[in-house]
């Protein structure tokens, strides 16, 4: 049986980790991959690492950064975060990520998807999809969030899908920050649209939070942040709680 | 020296990662003496059935990797070279395993992403795994079961996780990115 996976995202910034806590065996809360390894070592099934970084040697520093990660974990990984070419990919796919997320350059020009999934296979395409409720309609954000596009929310997860999408990421806007819980409803309907797996992010608070949005929207994996970088939630526990509610999960 | 099969496939140094993390010494590359001298090869890769095979027939390494004699790991991609025919780009491969390549019909999510379980496993690669154990699979295409697999796996339907022929070994999945699981299998393979 497919597991649902369990995802923590790491914000990276110029090389570290932004903000968190110091875990009791990890040294450096601020080095990812110290952190990585920990994350792996409770059962993390996956990571993403979101660069924030807003320097011109980004990339260089990314990329010695994903050398580094790649030697060290054994699990998969997504770097994402200001992917605009395919020669961003071929970097960071060279220095060992196994996927890529893209997100506003891919909504500003979708032949990027094309590019990527053409060049280097749909299963290392993530496209990050970031939404939001306006006029009671799900609509597309970019710019980290900050500016609508006027593209429905299903509309982009489908076109992302036909140009070779391996996965969406989708983060809901609306419930980002909150804790109260996944946008079950818009991920629900994502998840219906497409036929590739639909990741959910935002607004995960508790470990119910978790069961409901595997248990409602058919989503193959969740997507937290802070409550695993501040240690509220622990992830083996999380998996072992998501178990006895009858969830397939890795243990 | 372990020889990692250097081509035009994705996805090549993770599992010199992996090696490098368990100990073990590795080269990547398509010497062909190089090849042939190894004590075990690893033949990985993520990419399309169809360029890679191009590829593979252009450097000479189709038949030189048929002809290896010490003990062959295929994965993932790797596996899928190794059967007689895949229907991606509708490509005629290595035809170490009888067993042909196809897409997965509906049913669910394409491709299959994420962690699963084995039944049926057989042979050494598997020893002290069991079906509670979950690997890191992530493929569109699949190996029908044929008398060559050597471990199942359900995905829409059941297709081999694993396959082996004298001292051919290829998996479906990515021991390279299966956490402790896979160093498991890894480790298996590099004491046969």
């Amino acid at each position: 049986m497919l597991k649902k996976r369990i995802v923590p995202c790491l914000d990276i910034k110029d090389g570290r980790t932004v903000k968190g806590i110091n875990f009791v065996d990890i040294r450096d809360a601020g080095d990812p991959v110290e952190l990585a390894k920990a994350y792996s070592s409770r059962l993390a099934d996956e990571l993403v690492f979101l660069d924030i970084t807003a320097t011109i040697e980004r990339r260089k520093t990314l990329a010695a950064l994903v050398e580094k990660i790649a030697a060290e974990i054994d699990i998969p990984f997504t770097v994402g975060g200001g992917i605009n070419s395919i020669e961003d990919v071929a970097v960071l796919l060279k220095a060992g990520a196994d996927k890529v997320s893209v997100n506003s350059a891919a909504v500003r020009r979708p032949e990027l998807i094309k590019e990527i999934s053409q060049e280097f296979g749909s299963q290392c395409v993530v496209v990050a999809i970031d939404t939001d409720l306006v006029n009671n309609e799900w609509i597309v954000f970019v710019d980290g969030g900050r500016t609508p596009v006027d593209l429905k929310t299903t509309e982009w997860a489908k076109k992302a899908e036909e140009l070779g999408a391996g996965e969406i990421l989708l983060t809901s806007k609306q419930s980002d920050g909150t804790k109260d819980g996944f946008s079950v409803g818009i991920t629900k309907e994502v998840t219906q649209k497409v036929n590739i797996p639909v990741i959910a992010s935002g607004g995960a608070g508790t470990m119910e939070h978790f069961r409901d949005v595997f248990n409602e929207t058919g989503c193959s994996a969740a997507l937290a942040a802070s409550i695993f970088h501040y240690g509220e939630i622990d992830i083996r526990e999380l998996k072992k709680y998501l178990q006895k509610e009858g969830i397939d999960i890795r243990l | 020296m372990i020889a990692i099969i250097k081509y035009n496939a994705g996805n090549i140094r993770s599992v010199q990662n992996a090696l490098n993390r368990l100990g073990y010494d590795s080269t990547i590359t398509d010497d062909k003496k190089e090849i042939e001298n190894a004590s075990k090869v690893i033949f990985p890769g993520v990419g399309e059935a169809g360029s890679a095979m191009r590829y593979l027939r252009d450097k000479q390494l189709d038949t030189l990797i048929r002809s290896l004699r010490q003990p062959v790991l295929g994965i993932c991609l790797g596996l899928q070279l190794m059967c007689s025919y895949s229907e991606e780009s509708n490509t005629e491969c290595l035809n170490i395993f009888n067993s042909q390549v196809r897409f997965f019909p509906p049913g669910d999510k394409i491709p299959h992403m994420g962690w699963n379980n084995l039944s049926s496993m057989k042979g050494s690669l598997f020893n002290s795994i069991t079906k509670n154990n979950d690997l890191y699979f992530v493929h569109s295409y699949y190996a029908e079961l044929s008398a060559d697999t050597a471990a199942v796996c359900e995905y829409i339907l059941p297709f081999s996780a694993a396959m082996q022929k004298d001292n051919f070994y290829a998996t479906q999945f990515h021991p390279e990115k299966s956490a402790g699981t896979g160093e498991s299998i890894l480790l298996n393979f590099l004491h046969i």
